[in-house]
C-alpha cells in the first residue's frame, strides 16, 4: 500500500524531561519519526516540554511546543494547528497516557484527529493489566496468577490464596513506580497501599511470583497487511525481579532451543494481533520457568520503547523510523532495509556478534534510597557493547559505563586482591561475597567475579542469584582466563 | 587438540577441536539462524557439506532427544566462532561435542567465522577440509582438490531410505504446532519420496491426517500408482537436483497422475520434470530468516531455507506454470504450481525446524487437494 494521502499533518507527543524510567531513548524514537515523516511530505507538529532533545531543533518539525505534555495543553495544540493525525507511541508512556486522555475526553474526535500507529482500543488492551490477562487467556496463553484488586481487603484474599512472595503492580504507572515485591504481609500491606495510591485508577495487580525465572523480550513489528516480524529476541541476565531497565540484558537470547524460541514467536505474533496493535513496533516481555520451560506471558508495550532503542543499534533496524512509516500506510515490503539499501524491510535481522546492555546506576546522588534491585526501576543510564562473544561484549560494556572499571575486575580497583589474600581472610570474604550475592544490587557482576576466585562453582552461584548458569559459566571462563594471565612471568 | 580448516582456495584457518577428531571434506556453507543448531546438523539436506554457524556462539544449550530431524548428524563437518561445552537449558541432555564424538563428526571452534563467511560471500561456495591432523597446508590443499565437487552430484541416493518405511507420529512434544488432526489420523494415504527427508515434514504431513509410506529416491513410479495414494510428497535433500535423473523420471510418469506437494529438491526435480532448468547459486540459502512473497495473496513469509541450487522460473512454461512464490531478498524462485493439474511445490522449508512457522499452511493446502481431488 502506498502511503496515505487523506492525511496531511501529523501530532508527534514527545515524553518531556529525563527522568528514571524514561530517558533519551524517547528522544531517539521521536527524533526518528519526525525526520522519517517529515520526508514522506507531513507538516509535523511537535510537543516536547524539554528543550535539550534533538527532536525540539527547529529543523525536525514544522512547528514546535515546547509546553507541558498534558491533555490540556496538548488539545490547545491541536485546537491551534488541526493536525489530521496524533503518533503517540513514540513519546514513551507520558505520550501515550496523554493520547488516551485525549482520546478519552473527546478531543480527538471533537477536532476530527486519528490515532496513528495504536488505537484507542489496542492501547487500552494493552496497557490494562485486567483487559490484558483476558485477551491472554482468549488466545491460549499463560499469564502469571493473580488478580486485581482496589482495595487492601482484597488484596489480603488474594494473598491467602497463593502465598508470599507476591508481586505488586500498580496500574498506569511510569517505570513500574509504587511496584514492589511483598516476602511477608507487613510488606505487603505497606506495598499494596503505597501502589494504591500510586496508580490513577487506585487498582494494583497482585501477582504470582515468578522470581528466580528467566525473563525474555521480543520486539514485534506489524504492518496494515497483517505482515508480522520479530526484530530481535533479549535475554535478561538478571532473573525475574529486577526491573528490565536494571537488568544486564544480552541480545539475540542465549539459551533457548529454536523449539522453545519459535513457541515465543508464535506467541508473540499472536499477541499482537490480539491486542490489535495494527503498525509499529512493540515490546512484549515473557517469561520462563528454569525447571520445566512453563512460558508465561509478563507484559506488553504498544509503543517503542527502552528495548526498542537497544534492539534497534543492536541489528541495526530502525525500529521507529520504520514503526513511523508504517502507521502512514507503507507496509514492510515496500520499505528499503537500512543496513543493505537493496533488500526490503519485511526480514527478520540475524546478527553473526553478541550484545550485552548494562545499566548505571547513581545511588551516591539518592542518599538513603535502598539500593536492592527490584520491579521498580532506579538506574539512570545504560551502557551497550557489541563483540563476537558474551564475554567481549560484557567486558566492552563495563568499561563503556564510564564508571572508572576496565573491564571485570583486575583493573586494580578491586575490594580485595584474592590472590594475594592469607588463607586465614579467604573464609570470611567468602562468606561476605555470598551473603551480599543473597540481593540483586548495583556491582553484583563484579561480586561475581570474587565469588569464582573464591573457590565458589557455578552451581552455588546460581543457587544463590538464579543467573543462568550459562552466563555464569562465561563469568567463570572470564576468571579462570585472568588467572592464566596472572600466572605468567615477562 | 588443533584443528584446520583449509578452502579449494588456499585460505587457511586454525582453531580447536570438539567433537570427533580426523579428516573430512566437503562444500563450505555458512547457515545464518541464531538457533536450531541441533536441527541444522541432522538435516540430511547437509550431507556432504560442512556447515559453518554465521552466529558466534553455539552449543549454550546443548543438545537433547526430541529436537533431531533425523536419526543423526549428517553434515561432513561444523565450524563455530565459540563453541560453548557448558550447556544450560532444562531440556538439555548434554553437550553438543560429547553428541557430535560417536557420530565421527569434527567440529572446529575459535576460527573467525565472519572472514570466513565473507569470503564464500566473495568467491562461493567452495570445498574444504576439515583435519586434526598433524598436516601441512599443501598436504591439506591436494586433499581438498580431489574430493568430489557438488555440482554433478548426486547425494540422495546416499541419504535416502533403503526400505519402505510406515510413518504415522506426530509431534507429542509441548512444542507441537496445531492443528493436530487426531481424530482422524489416516485421511489420507501419502507417498512420500526420501531424497533426504526431515522428520518433522513427516511429523507435520501426519497431523494433517496423512498416513505416510516413506519410500527410496529411486522407487519405481510404477510400484507408487500400485498403492493407490491419495498424495504424493516429494522430500527435501541434498546435493545437485540434475544428478537425480532417475528422480526426474519417475516424478514425469507420476505428473497429474495424483496430488502432488514437493519440498526444496523436491522442488527442484518437478521443475526438472517438466522441462524446467535448474542452476547453482552462489552461496545459496541457509538461514531461518528469508523473507518470501507469497504472490497469491501478498503476504510475506519469514521462511526457513537450505538449498544451494535454485530453479530458473524463465524456464517453466507459463502458460501451464504459475509462479506463486519470490525471495524478497534475490528474487529467486520459491515457489510455482500447476494452472490445471492438481500440484505445487516450495524451494524453502514449511516444516520449518529450525526456523519460523509462517508457512505451515502449505501443508493444509495440501490436504485441501488431496481432498478435492
Amino acid at each position: 500500500m502506498p502511503k496515505r494521502t487523506d492525511i496531511k499533518s501529523i501530532l508527534i507527543i514527545g515524553s518531556g524531561p529525563i527522568v528514571i524510567g524514561q530517558a533519551c531513548e524517547f528522544d531517539y524514537s521521536g527524533t526518528q519519526s519526525c525526520r522519517a515523516l517529515r520526508q514522506e511530505g507531513y507538516r509535523i507538529i511537535l510537543v516536547n516540554s524539554n528543550p535539550a532533545t534533538i527532536m525540539t531543533d527547529p529543523e525536525f518539525a514544522d512547528a514546535t511546543y515546547v509546553e507541558p505534555i498534558t491533555p490540556e495543553f496538548v488539545e490547545r495544540i491541536i485546537e491551534k494547528e488541526r493536525p489530521d493525525a496524533v503518533l503517540p507511541t513514540m513519546g514513551g508512556q507520558t505520550a501515550l497516557n496523554t493520547a488516551v486522555a485525549l482520546a478519552e475526553s473527546g478531543v480527538l474526535e471533537k477536532f476530527g484527529v486519528e490515532l496513528i500507529g495504536a488505537k484507542l482500543d489496542a492501547i487500552r488492551k494493552a496497557e490494562d493489566r485486567e483487559l490484558f490477562k483476558a485477551a491472554m487467556d482468549r488466545i491460549g496463553l499463560q499469564s502469571a496468577r493473580g488478580g486485581f484488586v482496589n482495595s487492601l481487603e482484597e488484596a489480603f484474599k488474594i494473598a491467602e490464596s497463593i502465598g508470599f512472595p507476591l508481586i505488586i503492580r500498580p496500574s498506569f504507572t511510569l517505570g513500574g513506580t509504587g511496584g514492589g515485591t511483598a516476602y511477608n504481609i507487613e510488606e505487603f500491606e505497606e506495598k499494596v497501599v503505597h501502589g494504591l495510591t500510586a496508580s490513577p485508577i487506585h487498582q494494583v495487580l497482585i501477582e504470582e511470583s515468578v522470581i528466580g525465572w528467566k525473563e525474555y523480550e521480543l520486539e514485534v513489528m506489524r504492518d496494515l497487511k497483517d505482515n508480522v516480524v520479530i526484530i530481535c529476541s533479549i535475554e535478561n541476565f538478571d532473573p525475574m525481579g529486577v526491573h528490565t531497565g536494571d537488568s544486564i540484558t544480552v541480545a539475540p537470547a542465549q539459551t533457548l532451543t529454536d523449539k522453545e524460541y519459535q513457541t515465543m514467536r508464535d506467541a508473540a505474533r499472536k499477541i499482537i494481533r490480539e491486542i490489535g496493535v495494527e503498525t509499529g513496533g512493540s515490546n512484549i516481555q515473557f517469561a520462563v520457568n528454569p525447571r520445566d520451560g512453563r512460558l508465561i506471558v509478563i507484559e506488553m508495550n504498544p509503543r517503542v520503547s527502552r528495548s526498542s532503542a537497544l534492539a534497534s543499534k543492536a541489528t541495526g533496524f530502525p525500529i521507529a523510523k520504520i514503526a513511523a512509516r508504517l502507521a502512514v500506510g507503507y507496509t514492510l515490503d515496500e520499505i528499503p532495509n537500512d543496513i543493505t539499501r537493496l533488500t526490503p524491510a519485511s526480514f527478520e535481522p540475524t546478527i553473526d556478534y553478541c550484545v550485552v546492555k548494562i545499566p548505571r546506576w547513581d545511588f551516591e546522588k539518592f542518599k538513603g534510597v535502598d539500593d536492592t534491585l527490584g520491579v521498580q526501576m532506579k538506574s539512570v543510564g545504560e551502557a551497550m557493547a557489541i563483540g563476537r562473544t558474551f564475554k567481549e561484549a560484557l567486558q566492552k560494556a563495563l568499561r563503556s559505563l564510564e564508571q572508572g572499571r576496565f573491564g571485570l575486575g583486575a583493573d586494580g580497583k578491586d575490594p580485595v586482591e584474592v590472590r594475594s589474600l592469607p588463607e586465614t581472610e579467604r573464609a570470611e570474604w567468602r562468606k561476605r561475597v555470598l551473603d551480599r550475592l543473597k540481593k540483586p544490587k548495583p556491582g553484583n557482576i563484579f561480586l561475581l567475579r570474587l565469588g569464582f576466585q573464591l573457590g565458589c562453582t557455578v552451581d552455588e552461584l546460581h543457587a544463590l542469584t538464579a543467573i543462568d548458569p550459562w552466563f555464569l559459566y562465561n563469568i567463570k571462563q572470564l576468571v579462570d582466563f585472568e588467572d592464566e594471565l596472572a600466572s605468567v612471568t615477562i | 587438540m588443533k584443528a584446520k580448516l583449509v578452502l579449494e582456495n588456499g585460505v587457511e584457518f586454525t582453531g580447536e577441536s570438539f567433537g570427533a577428531e580426523g579428516e573430512t571434506t566437503g562444500e563450505v556453507v555458512f547457515n545464518t539462524s541464531l538457533t536450531g543448531y541441533q536441527e541444522i546438523l541432522t538435516d540430511p539436506s547437509y550431507a556432504g557439506q560442512i556447515v559453518t554457524m554465521t552466529y558466534p556462539l553455539i552449543g549454550n544449550y546443548g543438545v537433547n532427544a526430541e529436537d533431531l530431524e533425523s536419526v543423526r548428524p549428517q553434515v561432513a563437518g561444523f565450524v563455530v566462532k565459540e563453541y560453548s561445552e557448558f550447556p544450560s537449558n532444562f531440556r538439555s541432555t548434554g553437550s553438543l561435542g560429547d553428541w557430535l564424538a560417536p557420530h565421527s563428526i569434527i567440529g572446529i571452534e575459535g576460527i573467525d567465522t565472519r572472514k570466513l563467511t565473507k569470503i564464500i560471500r566473495t568467491v562461493g561456495a567452495m570445498r574444504g577440509i576439515l583435519s586434526t591432523a598433524d598436516l601441512t597446508t599443501a598436504e591439506l590443499l591436494a586433499r581438498v582438490k580431489r574430493s568430489p565437487e557438488m555440482t554433478g552430484l548426486d547425494l540422495a541416493a546416499k541419504v535416502t531410505t533403503h526400505e519402505p518405511y510406515h510413518w504415522n507420529s506426530i509431534d507429542r512434544t509441548p512444542f507441537a504446532l496445531q492443528p493436530q488432526i487426531t481424530n482422524d489420523p489416516g485421511r489420507y494415504k501419502v507417498v512420500v519420496y526420501d531424497y533426504g527427508v526431515k522428520h518433522n515434514i513427516l511429523r507435520r504431513l501426519a497431523s494433517y491426517g496423512c498416513d505416510l509410506t516413506v519410500v527410496p529416491a529411486s522407487f519405481p513410479a510404477e510400484d507408487v500408482l500400485a498403492m493407490k495414494p491419495d498424495g504424493i510428497f516429494l522430500s527435501n535433500g541434498p546435493g545437485d537436483p540434475a544428478a537425480v535423473r532417475y528422480g526426474i523420471a519417475n516424478i514425469g510418469k507420476l505428473i497429474g497422475k495424483r496430488p502432488m506437494f514437493g519440498i526444496c529438491l523436491g522442488h527442484q526435480l518437478l521443475a526438472l520434470a517438466l522441462g524446467g532448468k535448474t542452476f547453482k547459486l552462489k552461496f545459496g540459502h541457509r538461514g531461518a530468516n528469508h523473507p518470501v512473497k507469497n504472490l497469491r495473496t501478498g503476504a510475506i513469509e519469514i521462511t526457513s531455507q537450505n538449498h544451494g541450487f535454485a530453479v530458473d522460473p524463465n524456464a517453466l512454461d507459463p502458460k501451464s506454470i504459475e509462479i506463486t512464490h519470490v525471495n524478497l531478498n534475490d528474487h529467486t524462485n520459491e515457489g510455482f504450481r500447476h494452472r490445471t493439474l492438481p500440484m505445487f511445490t516450495v524451494q524453502y522449508h514449511p516444516e520449518a525446524s529450525p526456523g519460523p512457522h509462517d508457512s505451515d499452511y502449505l501443508f493444509a493446502d495440501f490436504a485441501t487437494l488431496m481432498a478435492s481431488a
